[in-house]
């Protein structure tokens, strides 16, 4: 085995199962922050909806919470509630409620009129009009909202690993600080690999949700959707 | 945390931390010749091939895909890979290994915008500049492109801000910037360093924007007069 090699995969080998730990930590801190930042999101997104106040107070504060770097918010948390999950998760829903709160009140607002009078018409009651009209049709919106948060998350989460907290973020951190290659790619490749692999999920789920729009792009000469402006 | 916060008020204000190469001046000015340098090549790249597909109107699955490929790839994972190579061909620590993790930050939001920006503007609106009989390159820079400029400062604000907050990683690969100061107080257990790191990071990141939301103010000052009564979508 030549020393000087880029990838050892004698280390990866000899390895496995912490590589298995990490994943596990890195897949549960993503899903937790998704999650949690979703719930989140949704409530005040509704909100936005309802009173105009809440709502640029809601995407002012996020936006300026997004300023913030990542390694910077995350170290000075561990100042204030230590190293825990909840120190990692503080931090990583606060950055996927930017992301969330928009697409969800975008998806909504796009609900067409007509399509939200013909549900009070039909005698749906506020909320099953919320379930069953307003956020079925924004589905695209908020599935396009959430690969985007959760590509996200997996970054941020190697982030959080440079500062002690588990997931490929500490092969990173140990190959650095040993000059050894090998457990960075490690940790860099799977956190690549991590996120697409869950970006294709959520691709999947949305087909399942909308399969109205399935058949429609297969009509249309386009064959895809516009790559959607950052706004 | 308020102890914190009083010994940051006296880091901040002890002048041995704005003198010499470790201090905040010479460190704000090396992230943002980082963040620069970054901006200036993934624009080259991101803005022109953008506007050009979308004045083709073609490419939009290539566009979506390399746009994803983009995001989904961590920058930190970037810098953590180059950093060996860098150092194995003598490019060094620091700088070279992390401009090209910014640069892929950086051309998703730009390249989308210039292509989403250019490709959307009205069929009719380019069709009557070619009946005026422009050129397909003078339709692009005299219409299509002054038509789409919201879109695509938008697209280059929201890189700016990311590429400064995520110059911070340097500090890992040895870079002498803002994240330093992050990097060094939380292995010296230094909260005023960490939290010094923090708000000049912040605060550069604010000031840049705010900047930014001037520029696009100047340089589309004939949004100002219509953005007020066409908004909100009633369909």
């Amino acid at each position: 085995m030549n020393a000087d090699s880029f990838i050892w995969w004698d280390w990866v080998d000899r390895h496995l199962g912490e590589i298995r730990t990490a994943t596990y930590e890195h897949l549960r801190l993503t899903v937790i922050a998704v999650g949690l930042g979703f719930v989140l999101s949704l409530a005040l997104a509704l909100l936005s909806l309802r009173w105009r106040a809440a709502r640029a107070i809601v995407t002012g504060l996020a936006g300026l919470l997004y300023t913030i770097p990542s390694l910077a918010l995350f170290a000075v948390l561990v100042t204030i509630t230590g190293f825990s999950t909840l120190t990692a998760e503080i931090g990583l829903v606060g950055y996927t409620l930017l992301i969330l709160v928009r697409n969800i009140i975008e998806g909504i607002e796009g609900v067409p009129a007509a399509v939200r009078e013909a549900a009070e018409g039909m005698g749906l009651n506020p909320l099953r009009r919320l379930v069953a009209v307003d956020l079925r049709l924004a589905t695209p919106a908020i599935v396009a909202g959430l690969r985007i948060a959760t590509v996200t998350t997996v970054g941020l989460v190697t982030v959080t690993g440079l500062i002690g907290m588990g997931g490929y973020g500490s092969f990173i951190d140990e190959g650095l600080k040993r000059s050894f290659s090998t457990e960075i790619v490690v940790g860099a490749g799977l956190s690549v690999v991590m996120a697409m692999a869950l970006d294709s999920v959520l691709v999947g789920i949305q087909r399942v949700l909308t399969p109205w729009q399935r058949s429609s792009r297969h009509r249309t000469n386009l064959g895809y959707e516009l790559p959607k402006p950052i706004a | 945390m308020s102890g914190a916060l009083a010994q940051f008020g006296q880091y901040v204000t002890d002048h041995h931390h704005w003198d010499g190469p470790r201090g905040i001046p010479h460190r704000t000015v090396e992230h943002l010749r980082l963040s620069v340098t970054a901006m200036v090549a993934a624009a080259a790249v991101a803005l022109p091939l953008g506007a050009w597909l979308g004045h083709v109107r073609r490419g939009g699955v290539v566009v979506q895909w390399l746009v994803n490929i983009g995001r989904a790839v961590p920058s930190l994972a970037i810098l953590a890979i180059l950093f060996p190579l860098s150092l194995r061909y003598g490019f060094g620590l620091g700088f070279w290994p992390t401009v090209p993790a910014l640069v892929v930050l950086a051309i998703p939001p730009m390249f989308a915008n210039a292509y989403a920006g250019v490709r959307g503007v009205d069929p009719a609106t380019v069709e009557a500049a070619r009946g005026m009989g422009l050129r397909p390159a003078q339709v692009l820079s005299r219409v299509e492109v002054p038509t789409a400029l919201p879109l695509i400062l938008t697209g280059v604000r929201v890189a700016t801000l990311q590429v400064i907050a995520t110059a911070t990683l340097s500090a890992y690969v040895g870079f002498n910037g803002l994240g330093s100061f992050i990097n060094e107080g939380f292995r010296q257990q230094d909260d005023a360093k960490l939290l010094t790191g923090a708000v000049a990071v912040a605060t550069v990141a604010l000031t840049v924007d705010a900047l930014f939301v001037l520029l696009v103010r100047r340089a589309t000052p004939w949004r100002m007069a219509s953005a007020r009564p066409s908004r909100k979508g009633t369909t």
